[in-house]
């Protein structure tokens, strides 16, 4: 695996082989020194075309983790504002010869560009409304804690599946691990054509208690000029997820940020049902492991090479 | 072909097409197959071209080439009529970068073609009269094969206000289109198809419903789902096109539907022409040959373009409705861009490809050769897209100009391998290997295009 772009270029193997991966420095950084040496000498370049704070800090967090040099690039205040394209930046940033590139870009497809213009693994940190893989892969990594497996379970993701790339990586994802996914809010968020994913569509909370798990999206308040919604406080009304529409044990996901009281009660957040803290937690696991295992496998064949286990640094190896 | 004797350029018109002089050609061609499907020609003959003329076309093996005159072996040729396309982007004046008047005539001369009009989206748009003059001015510089020029139909293609429609025509306007965006105001659409009756000039129209489209980069459906980019509705088109066909009928106006690509919108044009509309329509070969399943590698340089891929269904219903003749004729919409604009991630990249030096070869291996479309037909639809603009189609024939390319059904290439005539290199079938090649053409008599590897040889 030389790069991360989509869930669909993964299949059910590599996304067990990376999850147990990530168990090993999930390990690691409940120790007293969470550092290990794996990457040290390479070079990390986070590129981040949008706004975000957990993602970004998250592979920054995970790259430093493994001792690699980062190198954290915003669009805003950087030559990126003075119109270079994206291939001249890319080229640019190449000159530090990075072993990995962590990308985020308000368009589709611009991480797979990357792959054609550097030699760099390329991480896709969202493209777009296409893909967003590894929120998805610490999703599943973070239900598998909880539930030991997805087999069999029903999971609804419920809210604004049309603009939400993390929605399109995780029906994957959790379908491609055995779980069965049910798409759920008003028509006008909901792509047209999303039932050849295999997914099950619904437009109201009535059947909610089917769930296994509920896979909550932000509603963007942006959208409203769009007339997507009516009105938010309608929104809410139908499909906003709180106590008294949720079950004892089902439990509760979003990938955040939340809109407290929009999409999401606060009283369910802040309950015991809730993994969206533990969601963030794994996200360092999981991106360690990401990281670890495109830039120590990259272009070697699997099966032949002999990865190191993970060894904290101040152990013998 | 509809045609309202009103709408029929009066006297005093300039000539529609432009074209720099140069040498008349002259040339026996011995022993080619040629087929003309509008004339019933189809068989093998030496054909005699002098100053440009088609003077002889006689039983194979009966012609002397005269002293010096160029001989050509044409076994296991074909001759077809030259093609035309009524819907190429020149880019002059403004986006020379892309595309200027000698490399486009070049790339059309390349892909068969003898005629072309060009849109009129450039910067600043075709609006004034003296725009239209200047343009005919510098074809007749550059152009090495005739070209036409379109005008605009609202001024700087705003939407808001008609241009000065008599006049553009006076100065050799063709028609009117402001391709590249729908006129979206029904009003003014209703006052140009007014006009028209007294101007005449066919309105050429891109159908788009901007609202619907809006923010669009490929057609809606489960591979934009999959990829996350926003779709641009089927009945984006067709419902514009039902607009304005029932205002054309109204008015008694003349339109001429831009690159059809959905089933909805075959519909409307169909309902429209059995209610007796003056209406006309054009296919591209890229919506002929690909679907939005191409879309998935997000190559903005092959598979961006307005309007998007569609689906299967779609496909299969344009090649029909092209055999059942609801669809006129094929255009290109031939739309260089540069790299820059396209090296970009999908959503932000121009829409646009360039389709004239393969628009012959690649319909005829990906439909011709699979069954999907008799020779004959592709032939057919590729040269009477003058119609709509009442300018005759080429005919092979004694005695005519000699309008004809010269074509090796054998021969297979990879696109872009030798680089392009055009000045952009985002043809949609860019590293296909496509059977069929164009090796000459002759355009209104003067020799517009041979391949370089084609060798002649002389009596």
């Amino acid at each position: 695996m030389k790069h991360l772009l989509a869930i669909d270029e993964l299949d059910r193997e590599q996304i067990e082989t990376l999850l147990e991966r990530a168990e090993s420095f999930a390990e690691v950084t409940r120790r007293d020194i969470k550092k290990v040496p794996t990457l040290r000498g390479q070079t990390v370049v986070t590129l981040f075309y949008e706004s975000s704070t957990r993602t970004s800090s998250s592979f920054e967090l995970a790259a430093k983790r493994l001792s690699a040099d980062v190198v954290s690039v915003k669009a805003s205040g950087s030559s990126v504002d003075k119109g270079e394209s994206l291939k001249d930046t890319v080229e640019t940033l190449s000159a530090y010869d990075p072993a990995a590139i962590v990308i985020r870009h308000p368009y589709a497809g611009a991480a797979r560009m990357l792959t054609e213009w550097v030699g760099a693994s390329v991480v896709n940190a969202g493209d777009g409304m296409h893909q967003h893989p590894s929120q998805a892969l610490l999703d599943v990594f973070t239900l598998r804690g909880r539930l030991g497996s997805l087999e069999g379970r029903n999971i609804w993701i419920v809210g604004d599946v049309l603009h939400s790339r993390v929605a399109r990586s995780n029906i994957e994802a959790f379908t491609m691990m055995g779980a069965k996914v049910t798409v759920c809010g008003p028509p006008t968020l909901i792509p047209r054509g999303i039932e050849a994913t295999g997914c099950e569509v619904r437009h109201s909370l009535d059947d909610l208690e089917q769930a296994d798990v509920v896979y909550l999206l932000r509603m963007q308040r942006e959208r409203m000029g769009e007339n997507f919604v009516p009105s938010i406080r309608e929104y809410a009304r139908l499909f906003q997820v709180n106590s008294r529409r949720l079950g004892p044990r089902q439990l509760v996901m979003h990938p955040g940020p939340v809109n407290r009281g929009i999409e999401i009660g606060s009283d369910v957040i802040d309950s015991s049902q809730s993994l969206i803290a533990d969601q963030v937690t794994s996200g360092l696991a999981v991106r360690m492991a990401i990281l670890y295992e495109l830039l120590t496998r990259g272009g070697q064949d699997p099966v032949t090479s002999t990865p190191e286990d993970p060894v904290p640094i101040g152990e013998p190896a | 072909m509809n045609q309202d004797p009103q709408s029929i350029p009066g006297k005093g018109l300039p000539e529609p097409l432009v074209q720099r002089s140069g040498p008349s050609a002259s040339m026996l061609i011995r022993q080619v197959k040629v087929l003309d499907p509008a004339a019933g020609v189809d068989g093998t003959f030496d054909l005699m071209v002098e100053s440009g003329s088609i003077s002889r076309m006689a039983e194979a093996g009966s012609l002397e080439a005269g002293d010096g005159m160029e001989v050509i072996e044409g076994d296991g040729l074909h001759i077809f009529p030259a093609f035309f396309d009524p819907h190429v982007h020149f880019r002059t004046p403004g986006q020379e970068y892309k595309e200027d008047l000698e490399t486009g005539t070049r790339s059309a001369a390349a892909g068969g073609y003898a005629g072309v009009l060009a849109m009129a989206n450039t910067a600043p748009p075709v609006s004034n009269p003296a725009d239209v003059e200047a343009l005919r001015h510098r074809a007749s510089l550059e152009a090495s094969v005739p070209v036409g020029f379109l005008a605009t139909v609202t001024r700087g293609m705003e939407g808001r206000e008609l241009t000065d429609m008599a006049e553009l025509r006076e100065v050799g306007a063709v028609g009117f289109t402001d391709d590249g965006l729908p006129i979206e105001n029904p009003g003014i659409m209703r006052r140009a198809l007014q006009y028209q009756a007294m101007t005449g000039g066919t309105i050429a129209l891109h159908e788009e419903d901007p609202q619907l489209s809006a923010g669009g980069s490929m057609h809606e459906g489960e591979v934009s789902m999959g990829l996350g980019v926003r779709g641009v509705p089927s009945v984006s088109e067709s419902v514009m096109i039902s607009r304005d066909a029932a205002i054309a009928g109204y008015e008694g106006g003349r339109i001429q539907v831009q690159h059809l690509s959905a089933v909805e919108s075959i519909e409307a044009v169909r309902r429209a022409k059995a209610d007796g509309v003056q209406i006309t329509c054009e296919v591209t070969p890229h919506h002929l040959c690909l679907t939005d399943e191409a879309v998935r590698d997000l190559d903005a340089s092959r598979h961006k373009m307005n309007p998007p891929l569609r689906s299967e269904k779609d496909r299969q219903a344009l090649i029909e409705a092209l055999r059942d003749g609801t669809i006129d004729c094929i255009a290109t919409d031939h739309a260089p861009h540069a790299a820059e604009e396209k090296q970009v991630p999908f959503e932000a990249a121009n829409m646009g490809v360039t389709g004239l030096e393969t628009a012959f070869s690649s319909i005829y291996t990906r439909l011709v050769l699979e069954g999907d479309l008799p020779l004959e037909l592709l032939v057919e639809k590729l040269g009477c897209g003058g119609a709509a603009f009442d300018i005759d189609r080429f005919s092979v024939s004694e005695g005519s100009l000699a309008n004809l390319c010269l074509v090796d059904l054998g021969a297979e290439w990879i696109v872009g391998e030798d680089g392009y005539e055009s000045r952009s290199a985002n043809s949609w079938c860019a590293g296909e290997t496509l059977s069929s090649k164009v090796l000459m053409t002759l355009a209104n008599g003067q020799v517009a295009y041979r391949l370089r590897s084609f060798s002649m040889g002389m009596a």
